[in-house]
């Protein structure tokens, strides 16, 4: 038996989603190798080496996969699932984006966003915005899922795996990179931080949002999240959007200002540890899910909260 | 250039889903439906491409029961020319609905599919690459922006971390995220007028595809609850739970 996960990283360096997605593959059993695609992948490669129990890590160095292109991906992993009974990719944006086409190749089923490994073929995922929680088993020989990482522990480092480089597959023929614009922070990553400030449609204009939310976040060491009405609105980048379509967060902490609670929002924060909701409404239904709940308004309870924590 | 758009019908967004007592699935007895929400956004955008003269035929597909006819007048309302139901009473994975979508666009030629990147109840969000990679056609998911010119569409999506841009030949798969548009609200004459409009039924059997199913449902459970807390009266006390609770 040998699992394959897809490691995440930007190119530069590995993240921690990876490890948790290791966790998931330890949990099927057998032999666990990382594969690691994209640009800079040497440097990344000596890193998912270090994580624990891993046999090899494999490295694929191309422009297209640098750039993510899900026709590249396709190609490279399926070109590799021979040698597996089990394909792994965290259920970032970009493994959505090509492990269903690896399944599809390989005429077998995605196990879209697992939560948990019950055995070696059977697996939680949740449904209707995680209203549900399905519980399926899986009769394909070859298994390829998606791992929601905020549900897994991260594996420990320790380990000494051996790096192999194989071959990039060729550029896809009818797909081509024009650029990208991606939003550069010194703030932690919003999946992996351990404090998360998000703001709602309340803030009323990205100068607000700006003004609020962002030094809060800053003086706890927090990533910044938001609503979709928030992004929507243009007051926060999209991949703020935390939610059953955006990201899915599981933090200690999880502080809510100026949110309702709609269940797409719920979706992407119910699992955090501790959860705090500011909002003037004390009906809002966000307040049925916090630990701790302020009923005010958050143009004074913001700066008061700045101020408790000195 | 025609388009087809798959759309499909689910629990409205703004029914809360309950489990059955009996483990087997989500209730959805007398629970309202709609037009799964990134499907809308699809259909709008085709309505548009059609609207600035891109588009010339605007072609909905539904995989579902005899009700989804209702899903697909509502598409034919917001401005698709035609519809097409494979019926089938069979809860289908994503895989099977993609090889079912292959097949109608072997018989219908289009240039573009459009479709919504996820829908709401099985939360999949792999159905638009699974078509892509069976038709060995490029992908361009979660798009934000589309724009056809030339024989391609250039396609801003969003990605981890921000948006990306990406050219792809067209025939291709093209699938919608939140932000590509507001879809419109159908208006009465329009209504009206999509129930003149054709909406073909096949049977899925008569298509030939494989839909049995890869994976057993051994239970649908509810989520551990998470329980209300308690209100606090200031920051201030704020700052102090948080501290008591470890996470400060
Ligand atoms: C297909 C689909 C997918 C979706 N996916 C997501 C998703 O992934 N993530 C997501 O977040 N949403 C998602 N949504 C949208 C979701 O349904 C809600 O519309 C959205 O979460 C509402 O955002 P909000 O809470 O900021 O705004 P609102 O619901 O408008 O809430 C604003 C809140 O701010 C409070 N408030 C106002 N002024 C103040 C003040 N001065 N001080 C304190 N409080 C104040 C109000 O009492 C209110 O509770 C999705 C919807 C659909 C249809
Ligand atoms: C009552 C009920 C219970 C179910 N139970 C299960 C279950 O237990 N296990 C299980 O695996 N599946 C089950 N299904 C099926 C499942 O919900 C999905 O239909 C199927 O897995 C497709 O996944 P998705 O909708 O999440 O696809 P996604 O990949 O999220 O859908 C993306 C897009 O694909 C298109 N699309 C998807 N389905 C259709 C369709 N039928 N017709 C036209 N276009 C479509 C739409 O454009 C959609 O926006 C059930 C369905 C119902 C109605």
């Amino acid at each position: 038996m040998a699992v394959l996960v897809i490691a995440d990283h930007d190119n530069a360096t590995l993240k921690d989603n990876t490890h948790k997605v290791v966790t998931a593959a330890q949990a099927i059993g057998g032999d666990v190798d990382i594969l690691v695609a994209g640009t800079n992948t040497a440097a990344i490669a000596a890193e998912a080496a270090k994580i624990g129990g891993v046999r090899k890590v494999l490295t694929a160095e191309s422009a297209e996969l640098g750039q993510g292109l899900a026709e590249a991906f396709q190609d490279l992993v399926v070109g590799l699932a021979g040698g597996y009974d089990a394909i792994l990719t965290p259920a970032t944006t970009q493994g959505k984006n090509f492990s269903p086409r690896v399944a599809a190749k390989l005429d077998v089923a995605q196990i879209s966003d697992v939560i948990e490994v019950v055995s070696p073929d059977t697996f939680v995922r949740p449904i209707y915005a995680g209203n549900a929680l399905e519980t399926v088993q899986s009769s394909d020989a070859k298994k390829v899922l998606t791992v929601r990482p905020t549900a897994f522990k991260a594996a420990a480092e320790g380990g000494s795996a051996k790096v192999e480089s194989v071959s990039a597959p060729a550029a896809p023929a009818k797909t081509h990179f024009v650029d990208q614009k991606i939003v550069k922070s010194a703030r932690p990553d919003l999946g992996a931080a351990k404090i998360v400030v998000s703001g709602g449609r309340a803030m009323g204009s990205a100068e607000e949002f700006q003004k609020v939310i962002e030094p809060l976040a800053d003086k706890l060491g927090a990533a910044v999240g938001a609503s979709r009405a928030a992004v929507d609105a243009g007051y926060a980048p999209n991949d703020y959007q935390v939610g059953q379509t955006g990201k899915v967060v599981a933090p200690e902490l999880y502080i809510a200002i100026g949110i309702s609670g709609a269940i797409q929002h719920l979706a992407g924060m119910k699992d955090s540890k501790v959860i705090v909701a500011i909002n003037k409404d004390p009906d809002a239904p966000i307040f049925q899910v916090a630990d701790f709940g302020l009923v005010a308004d958050y143009k004074t309870a913001v700066p008061e909260l700045m101020g408790a924590l000195g | 250039m025609k388009v087809l758009v798959p759309v499909k019908r689910v629990i409205d967004y703004n029914v809360k889903a309950r489990v059955k007592a009996d483990q087997t699935g989500v209730d959805l007895a007398n629970v309202k439906m709609s037009m799964n929400p990134f499907c809308e956004i699809a259909v709008e955008e085709a309505v548009r491409l059609k609207e600035k003269g891109v588009a010339s035929e605007i072609v909905a597909v539904s995989v579902g029961p005899t009700q989804a006819q209702e899903t697909l007048r509502t598409a034919l309302a917001m401005g698709a020319d035609r519809a097409i139901l494979v019926q089938t009473d069979q809860d289908l994975e994503p895989l099977a609905v993609a090889k079912v979508l292959k097949a109608i666009v072997g018989e219908e030629n289009p240039e573009l599919v459009l479709m919504g990147k996820q829908a709401i109840d099985g939360d999949n969000n792999a159905t638009g690459q699974m078509l892509a990679a069976l038709l060995d056609w490029p992908q361009a998911a979660f798009a934000s922006e589309v724009v056809v010119e030339g024989g391609k569409a250039k396609v801003t999506r969003e990605v981890d971390g921000g948006l990306q841009t990406i050219d792809v030949n067209l025939p291709a798969v093209v699938t919608a995220d939140l932000r590509l548009n507001e879809p419109r609200y159908a208006s009465l004459p329009n209504i009206m007028k999509a129930k003149k409009k054709p909406l073909d039924v096949k049977e899925l059997g008569s298509l030939g595809v494989d839909t049995a199913a890869k994976l057993k449902v051994v239970k649908v459970t509810e989520p551990p609850k998470r329980s209300a807390g308690i209100k606090v009266e200031t920051a201030a006390d704020l700052v102090s739970n948080l501290k008591t609770a470890g996470v400060l």
